[in-house]
């Protein structure tokens, strides 16, 4: 990778040869509206809206698939691209439902935020709109094709990524439509659930039905930490609001999974706020385990044990550990066994 | 794993054994896919069933389950026979190779095929991608491990590693997948009867001063019992009490009517769960712990990367993180554990353990760190036996292929294997309580290969009975080329039909896994569920 200098905007940046105008431009903070960009993706350039001026050049650059060489003089933001994409932008929203009232993407569509940053106020195109109704019975995937943008996003993650080749392109010009072999149910297919087209659609078009009206992105609150399913060990964040965990997220190109994920790490959550969580402790009385006070069931284990340890001896008490509690939990555990009873009898099922 | 999940995709041959990869770990399996597709890797599957990463795969081998150590040495036997050896990674890194070489000499591939059912010709072709590949990766789950040859089968996949020379750079390795997300934490911090944190061995001196000093305790001097010899010893009456931490054994074990005597006959037993589980049904005291998104903490992936876990909401309910309630119980006996915050924990672990010990928490906090990580500047360790070995050559151990300890007989003609579904994981604790992934699949079915289905008269969807010598559930079909003939397939996270109540409890002589992956059964058609 060669240094090279290149000029964003006025500004001198210095940079690698192989990043893309795009990449340059987030790095270092310049705002660049893109729609079909995704980094776990390979560039796309389908919506048109990263165009950018570089001098010399006769026509505008698509950013995400331009990449920069020394000397480039670049202009992220002029006259004739903000009209470009206020026009791109128009079209698009001439055939949307624009119900972000409820619609579960508000305050996380990128579609809404760059008509906002643009400062749409008024829409000059009236057209055809799409009127699609299909219902796609699964319990994870809400498809709503009125929302499309044809950004492709989906297609390509499901492919490139996941490589499961779930969706494609069907029709032509204003029918074309996103959808699965013979527009048949998500679960008719090879779809693994993985949920990976939900966190690339940049609409409402794809979105999640466990957290539906869960809580919008601005009333939760992000806490990034580890999936507690398999040993892979994926980044993941919960959206929790009061003290409920309703949905799971990834930052994108971080983690061991590179912002990815499968379908237990994603939709896997809703046992934290279960009704059934065990919330006191419980005491066997007679045949029957009944609820008891923290005191009265430490009280009765620490006595117990310390029975039996007399008794019987240390050796005559084993414990389990777990492979779902934290290191500091397990290395208490073993301490406890160790250090407290005296017994090494301390396993946990890494076998099984 | 030696490796990282990152670098697999940076291999040019990957031979995935014993893993139902894209079902049990999809994040690696993204990787595998990714090495494929983008890089030209060669993807070799060995695997009794056709598993979904088949369809990714350059070759298939389906070998008889439980025969793993004669496919491998069948592949080093075609390496050896055709030169196809690492000889400068042999001669300079490892030792042994002449005692390795005797043993290979009578697996040749036509031995192999008769004991493996694996044609001759396909591996041959398997060992040769293998082999000639620039960087080879081994990955592998719990289908090598889960045998009463489980150790042989781990240094058979040592062997090939080492005579290919795949051992220290990108992109190669011996890369074993852990099944739950701090199963390898567990193993480090000592949740094991022969070792304390950091594997450093209870009868070592150096480790027995060290409890005294660090601890101010003295160190029971024999190795303890492993989970399986607890509820023998249990059944016995050498065990009278039981503390279990976030574990189903009543589901996840083998035997499960073993299982259920020896928890009824413990004197005492006390669980520390999230929900009222099959095992917690027995126990005298249930304490409510807490999930992952009510604890601070770190966890330890698959490659060995230390990370940190944070607390997103309150404990629900009055349910405590369990560090706290051990901490509670050890006060009470008389050792005071006072920690105020787990950073605290996390820091006297590295100061325990020499692996750990440039982990602290204000660290983790900020990154990742893959141990072996001496001290607070070393940047952790992403691939293993770069230069040297831990004991400096690497060793081979030559091992013989024996059977299974059940074998199919006229009686119990089919062989069972068990394993995992995508949308569930392990007893269901988690998964079966959420709603998505139960809606997407809630019960257990039987794979069974077609052949095998219409000699017993059973359609798709027909309740069958699975019996063996430890027990008989009910469950229904799935007739499918998925499973090989002569053998049937389930998952073992349904308390409705539990597999476990089928599964053979004989021990791995030296890792102490019970064969989960073998044992002999009977099919039956059953006229429905009752
Ligand atoms: S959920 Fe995953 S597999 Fe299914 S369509 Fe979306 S990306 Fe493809
Ligand atoms: S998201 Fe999936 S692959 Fe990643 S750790 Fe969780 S269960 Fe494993």
């Amino acid at each position: 990778m060669a240094q090279v200098n290149v000029t964003i905007d006025g500004r001198q940046i210095k940079t690698e040869s192989e990043k893309t105008v795009l990449e340059v431009a987030k790095e270092n903070g310049i705002y660049i509206p893109t729609l079909c960009h995704d980094p776990r993706l390979k560039p796309y350039g389908a919506c048109r809206l990263c165009l950018v001026e570089v001098e010399g050049a006769k026509e505008p650059l698509l950013a995400c698939a331009t990449q920069v060489a020394d000397g480039m003089v670049i202009a992220t933001d002029t006259v004739t691209l903000h009209e470009i994409r206020k026009t791109i932008v128009e079209l698009l929203l001439s055939n949307h439902p624009l119900d972000c009232l409820v619609c579960e993407s508000t305050g996380q569509c990128e579609l809404q935020d760059i008509a906002y940053n643009l400062g749409i106020e008024e829409i000059r195109f009236e057209g055809e709109r799409h009127t699609y109704t299909i219902e796609d019975f699964n319990p994870l995937i809400e498809r709503d094709p009125n929302k499309c943008i044809l950004c492709g996003r989906c297609v390509r993650i499901c492919q490139e990524v996941q490589q499961d080749f779930v969706y494609d392109f069907a029709e032509r010009g204003f029918e074309t439509i996103v959808t699965t072999p013979y527009d048949r149910s998500l679960i008719k297919t090879l779809c693994e659930f993985c949920g990976q087209c939900i966190s690339t659609c940049p609409t409402g078009a794809l979105t999640e039905r466990l957290s539906r009206f869960k809580g919008r992105v601005w009333e939760t609150k992000k806490t990034k930490t580890i999936c507690p399913y398999c040993g892979c060990g994926c980044q993941i964040e919960l959206y929790s609001k009061n003290s409920e965990v309703v949905r799971v997220g990834t930052e994108v190109k971080s983690g061991v999974n590179s912002g990815n994920l499968c379908v237990k790490g994603r939709f896997g959550y809703d046992f934290i706020n279960h009704p059934d969580r065990l919330t006191a402790p419980l005491v066997r009385k007679g045949r029957k385990l009944k609820k008891a006070s923290w005191e009265e069931a430490l009280d009765l284990v620490a006595l117990k044990l310390s029975e039996i340890k007399k008794k019987h001896g240390a050796d005559s008490i084993a414990f389990l550990s777990s492979a779902k509690c934290t290191n500091e939990e397990n290395y208490l555990m073993q301490k406890f066994a160790r250090a407290v009873i005296g017994t090494n009898n301390i396993d946990h099922c890494a076998r099984l | 794993m030696t490796n990282t999940i990152a670098d697999i995709a940076q291999a040019k041959a990957i031979l995935v054994m014993g893993s139902n990869t894209t079902e049990a770990h999809p994040i690696v399996a993204l990787s595998i896919k990714q090495a494929v597709s983008e890089n030209g890797a060669k993807l070799i599957v060995i695997d009794p069933r056709r598993i979904r990463l088949v369809d990714y795969a350059h070759l298939w081998l389906s070998q008889k389950a439980g025969t793993d150590v004669a496919v491998l040495n069948g592949l080093m036997n075609v390496i050896l026979t055709e030169g196809l050896e690492d000889k400068q990674f042999i001669a300079g890194r490892t030792e042994g190779f002449g005692e390795l070489k005797n043993v290979l000499a009578k697996y040749t591939p036509e031995y192999v095929e008769e004991i493996s059912g694996i044609p001759a010709d396909l591996l041959r072709e398997a060992a040769r991608i293998f082999a000639r590949s620039e960087r080879g990766s081994l990955i592998y789950a719990m289908g090598i491990t889960q045998h009463t040859t489980g150790t042989d089968n781990v240094l058979s996949i040592a062997n090939l590693a080492m005579m290919t020379g795949n051992i220290g750079k990108p992109g190669t390795g011996v890369n074993p997948l852990r099944g739950q997300n701090n199963v390898q934490g567990a193993c480090d911090m000592g949740a094991l009867p022969g070792c304390v944190s950091g594997y450093q061995n209870v009868c070592d001196q150096r480790t027995i001063t060290k409890c005294k000093d660090l601890w101010g305790a003295k160190l029971p001097e024999k190795p303890g019992l492993s989970v399986v010899e607890m509820f023998e010893a249990a059944l016995r009456g050498e065990v009278k009490a039981m503390h279990i931490m976030g574990e189903n054994p009543m589901l996840s074990d083998p035997d499960l009517g073993h299982v259920e005597k020896a928890l009824r006959k413990l004197d005492f037993l006390v669980v520390q769960d999230i929900f009222l589980t099959e095992t917690a049904e027995f126990a005298d005291v249930v304490l409510p712990g807490v999930t992952f998104a009510e604890r601070d903490g770190t966890f330890t992936n698959t490659e060995r990367r230390v990370q940190r876990v944070r607390k997103a909401i309150e404990p629900v309910g009055d349910s405590r993180p369990d560090w706290g309630i051990i901490c509670e119980l050890s006060r009470r006996i008389g050792y005071k554990m006072d920690y105020s915050s787990v950073g605290e924990i996390t820091d006297e672990i590295a100061s325990f353990t020499p692996t750990y010990a440039g982990i602290t928490f204000e660290r983790v906090s900020r990154e990742g760190v893959q141990w072996p990580c001496p001290n607070p500047d070393h940047p952790g360790t992403p691939i293993l036996h770069a230069e040297k070995f831990t004991r400096g050559l690497g060793k081979f151990h030559p091992v013989e292929h024996k059977p299974p300890a059940e074998e199919p007989d006229e009686e119990y003609p089919l062989i069972l294997t068990t394993g995992r579904y995508l949308f569930q994981y392990h007893t269901g604790t988690m998964s079966r309580h959420s709603r998505g992934l139960e809606e997407m699949c809630h019960e257990a079915r039987v794979e069974i290969n077609p052949a095998d289905a219409d000699k017993l008269k059973v359609k798709e969807g027909d309740w069958v009975k699975l019996i063996t010598r430890r027990g008989k559930i009910k469950v229904k079909a799935c007739v499918t080329e998925r499973a090989p003939k002569g053998t049937v397939f389930m998952p073992f996270h349904f308390k409705e039909s539990p597999a476990n109540v089928l599964t053979n409890p004989a021990l791995d002589p030296v890792s102490k896994i019970p064969e989960l992956k073998v044992c002999a059964v009977r099919v039956e058609k059953a006229g429905s569920r009752q």
